[in-house]
């Protein structure tokens, strides 16, 4: 706000015109500011404007509880924000909400059913070796193949760690291979070494199968030759195919590279999401490499990560690739020239920097030790959201109304401030609640509004105690004006207090809940503190303004402050009577 | 003026009154009687917990639904496997509940039952809930109540005194306790809402009360140095001079909430504004109540376990048997004796209904109003 804040007590004590120009000043400058930065109705909660919202709670891994913490929560709120906005919502926002929930606000006009899927599913993340990969165009026999020349980006790296470069999916200028019939073969027989000799690779080529399981390997493996042969990736429904695999299965799985789809036969998982430590995104400026993503592994993760890598060297292409695989999809496979020792990797490639961020966030949601459970789904239809956003402003506007009319036969004269104070509070309230939207993304909800209708008591309230006050004081059969200034101080405290108490209810369930509750609290805080700066800014200001008026100041009929009709006493001269006639014993009852 | 108005002024030159402090027992055991009934509908009955708190959908269908209730409740229970509770809305469109289903199984259902019911499935709403949300939202809901309590407790105890402060904790359980027994006894639905409204009436109720305790404590400033009142009397004028806004507050703040409930049942049939808007009305109404008859009498009674107060009280009874022995009024008559009859203060010393201005104030004849008299 522009408005200086000086002299804010004093002169609502005794300038009042300074005030009241302050307030009038503070709702020019934010109906203003509203207006200019283009957001002039507030920004709606999906239940209002209609769409999807979805709760997810974060579970940690036994004996991992430590995890849900802020950095991992961001974490997988920039994961899943990739991966709702890569449904082509535009609008969708991700939120952490309390310690362990993330929100999913998704606007209507989307597949919900997608962004569930999306969102709502655990996230893992697996290094799996590459058994045999194609690019799966539905029909397609003769498609290049994204791993002819795994050496493609295999730039000389000064870096002290090895290096995995990345795999030639990137260039499409990968020459033609066998059809899928010969791939499938060489994926079989892949399969089947792998099956003997690394199925579990830490243990390398020193597992030594016994007849049954080699036996039980090549049946799967035929079964998984069939898979492959039949998946066509580019189907919506097949590109999930690898989400439920187990991590010491092998399987097949999409993936898409430049908006082209590829299949895999992909090992058994070697590494663990768990086993990488943190991955980030580097902008190589010593070797011109450009983009790379840097992997650090856990001690652990570090030595399978050698094992595998080890392994893989030896073969061609596209046995030497691991993929990178993130909830059944690979979203990159990266080759192996030698292996990788030391704990750390590097992945190079023609990345750009979001290519390389994104790669990274993955890597690192990866080793998030959370799942993500859907707590609850809500889907509202955009009319059902207009229809309750309808009820609810027709009930704030009854309510509104009825209040006014209450306060009208009540306290007639006294309207003349109590309801310009009330349309104050609630011009405030709204201006406010509008730029806030884009301020710090508050959404207007129901129980947000329902907290609105509930504050057009409290607001009024405060005005009852003061004009309560101020009746008091007049029925002691003092003149108008003193009475106001009499009234305002005793007034002042029991509409702090109680606001106080108010407020410390809004905050305490502004911090402490979830959900709904939240958008509720907020409201309430917000309006109780509005109340607070109308009372002191504009009711008061304006009543010792209007006291002066002879209208009031003469106690006309009309005026809510009729001395006679508020049955004062008359004026009294001797000071020794006031004593006696009030301390007089009375009960009616008893009369 | 209105007779509210009227009702004011009477109550503020003491013409009438009600004798709240001295009538305590009755209302107590008025209030133990309906705490005890909440209670027992409670373990009785239960609470009716919403499709929130036991996990599972809600769908809501467009309105002017021509399939009927029960023919939609088959239908959803042919879908689910489950049983299925439906509620027309008050614009046609139809609530479905399926308990005990869990998020994955729901899109199916939904599907099924947009075919059944010949409506497009992206124009039914769903609310799907794990069974944990709805205990999330409940738990933390409590640990916001226990948090807001002790912070309440300790701020009265501040601003005022520790027996206030335990006094609005007795009102603030007390209305607590009522909304939800009115809740278990009546059978209403248990919502996230209803936990919002509930959450609600702490602020309020304690608002009401804090405002009739400021006045107390306004009014008790220099009690022990006078002898006419005890501290219940003054308690009581505290409660009867605070009485016109009381009604006041309540009934503004009961207007918008009753649009509320109104709109949220006419309207929509069921939903947030409604729930919220249903505890916000029973705790309301028990908030004013409570704030009236149970927190400012209960204060009085721990107040005059206090010695000093104890002995003020002795010194007051004693001045008014003295007074009465002596067969004089206590005091002079009003000014204005055509108004009312009087009667002596010492027959009537339980049910005295005081004047409303401070009597330590009053001798000193401070506030003599300089300006114009009428």
């Amino acid at each position: 706000m522009a408005a200086p804040k000086r002299g804010r007590s004093a002169s609502a004590q005794s300038k009042p015109w300074r005030s009241l120009a302050l307030i009038l000043i503070a709702i020019v400058a934010l109906t203003g500011g509203m207006f200019a930065s283009g957001h002039s109705t507030p920004r709606l909660g999906i239940d209002l404007a209609g769409g999807t919202s979805i709760t997810l709670r974060a579970v940690a891994q036994p004996g991992e509880e430590s995890s849900i913490n802020k950095t991992n929560m961001d974490t997988a709120v920039d994961i899943m924000n990739r991966r709702v906005n890569g449904l082509g919502v535009s609008e969708a926002e991700v939120q952490t909400q309390g310690s362990k929930n993330i929100i999913v606000n998704i606007p209507k006009g989307t597949n919900s059913d997608e962004a569930r899927q999306q969102v709502g599913t655990t996230a893992k993340l697996y290094f799996r070796p590459v058994l045999a990969t194609e690019a799966s165009t539905g029909a397609a026999t003769t498609s290049p193949s994204p791993s002819a020349s795994g050496s493609a980006s295999s730039s000389p790296s000064s870096s002290p760690s090895s290096k995995a470069s990345a795999s030639s999916s990137k260039t499409g200028s990968a020459t033609p291979t066998a059809t899928a019939t010969s791939q499938g073969r060489a994926a079989s027989d892949a399969l089947k070494a792998d099956a003997s000799s690394s199925a579990s690779p830490s243990a390398s080529a020193s597992a030594t199968p016994s007849a049954s399981s080699s036996a039980a390997a090549s049946a799967a493996a035929a079964k998984l030759e069939a898979q492959y042969t039949a998946l066509d990736c580019t189907k919506k429904a097949s590109q999930n195919v690898g989400k439920n695999a187990k991590a010491e299965d092998a399987t097949v799985a999409c993936g898409q590279v430049s908006g082209v789809w590829y299949k895999y036969v992909l090992g058994p998982a070697a590494v663990d999401g768990t086993d990488v430590k943190k991955a980030a995104a580097v902008l190589n400026t010593t070797t011109a490499a450009g983009w790379q993503v840097t992997m650090d592994f856990t001690g652990k993760g570090g030595s399978k990560f050698a094992t595998i890598t080890g392994e893989l060297a030896k073969n061609t292409a596209p046995q030497n690739e691991f993929g990178i695989v993130l909830d059944g999809q690979v979203v990159s496979s990266p080759s192996v020239s030698s292996s990788i020792t030391g704990g750390s990797a590097e992945i190079s490639g023609s990345f750009t920097q979001e290519e390389a961020q994104s790669l990274a966030n993955m890597l690192s949601y990866g080793a998030l030790p959370l799942t993500f459970k859907t707590d609850s789904v809500t889907t509202v239809t955009a009319a059902l959201g207009g229809e309750q956003l309808h009820a609810g402003l027709i009930a704030g506007a009854i309510g509104l109304a009825l209040v006014v009319i209450y306060l009208l036969i009540f306290y007639r004269g006294l309207s003349v401030i109590a309801i310009p104070s009330l349309l104050v509070s609630a011009i405030l309230t709204y201006v406010i609640m509008a730029l806030l939207g884009p301020g710090i993304g508050f959404a207007l909800n129901l129980p947000a509004v329902c907290g609105a209708i509930v504050a057009i008591g409290i607001t009024a309230d405060s005005f009852i105690v003061f004009f309560e006050r101020i009746r008091d004081e007049i029925r002691e059969g003092r003149s108008l004006r003193p009475s106001v200034e009499r009234a305002w101080p005793r007034a002042r405290r029991t509409i702090l207090v109680s606001d106080f108490v108010s407020f410390l209810a809004a905050a305490v369930l502004f911090i402490v809940t979830v959900g709904k509750v939240q958008g509720f609290a907020f409201t309430l805080g917000l309006t109780t503190v509005l109340d607070v700066v109308v009372v002191f800014l504009f009711t008061k200001p304006l009543m010792t303004i209007l006291a002066r008026r002879k209208f009031f100041s003469d106690g006309h009929k009309w005026s809510g402050i009729d001395p006679k009709a508020l049955g004062a006493k008359p004026p009294l001269r001797r000071t020794r009577r006031p004593a006696g006639s009030a301390a007089g014993p009375v009960d009616p009852k008893e009369a | 003026m209105s007779k509210l108005g009227n009702l004011g002024a009477r109550l503020h030159r003491g013409e009438v009154g009600y004798d709240f402090v001295g009538n305590r027992k009755i209302w107590y055991g008025i209030s133990i009687l309906i705490t005890i009934t909440a209670i027992l509908g409670l373990t009785v009955r239960g609470l009716n917990m919403g499709i929130e708190f036991q996990g599972g959908a809600a769908f809501t269908t467009p309105k002017g639904m021509s399939a009927s209730v029960s023919q939609a409740e088959k239908y959803a229970e042919d879908a689910s496997g489950h049983d299925a509770v439906v509620q027309k809305l008050g614009d046609g469109s139809l609530r479905i509940q399926i308990a005990g289903i869990d998020t994955d199984k729901s899109d199916s259902i939904k599907k099924q039952l947009s075919k059944d019911l010949n409506v497009d499935s992206e124009s039914i709403a769903a609310d799907l809930v794990g069974p944990s949300w709805g205990d999330q939202v409940a738990n933390k809901a409590w640990e916001g109540l226990a948090i807001f309590m002790v912070l309440v407790v300790i701020y009265l105890a501040i601003a005022f005194e520790w027996r206030m402060a335990l006094a609005a904790l007795v009102a603030l359980i007390h209305d607590i306790t009522i909304t939800i027994g009115i809740y278990a006894l009546v059978g209403f639905e248990v919502t996230p809402g209803t936990v919002i409204g509930l959450l609600t009436i702490l602020g309020y109720s304690l608002y009401d009360t804090v405002v009739v305790f400021d006045s107390l404590k306004e009014q008790t400033k220099d009690i022990t140095k006078q002898t006419r009142w005890t501290y219940s009397d003054i308690a009581n004028r505290s409660i009867n001079g605070t009485l016109v806004r009381s009604i006041n507050t309540t009934v503004v703040a009961l207007l918008p909430v009753a649009a509320l409930l109104f709109i949220g049942g006419g309207f929509l049939g069921a939903g947030v504004l409604n729930d919220i808007s249903l505890s916000l009305f029973v705790g309301l109404a028990a908030g004013a109540y409570s704030s009236i008859f149970i927190a400012t009498p209960l204060v009085a009674d721990l107040k005059e376990a206090e010695p000093q107060i104890k002995a003020l009280k002795k010194r007051v009874l004693a001045k008014r048997a003295q007074a009465a022995a002596q067969g004089e009024p206590a005091e002079s008559p009003a000014a204005n004796v055509s108004d009312d009859d009087y009667d002596d203060e010492p027959e009537d010393a339980a049910a005295v209904v005081g004047p409303r201005t401070q009597p330590a104030s009053r001798n000193r004849g401070r506030g003599r109003p300089s300006g114009k008299r009428r």
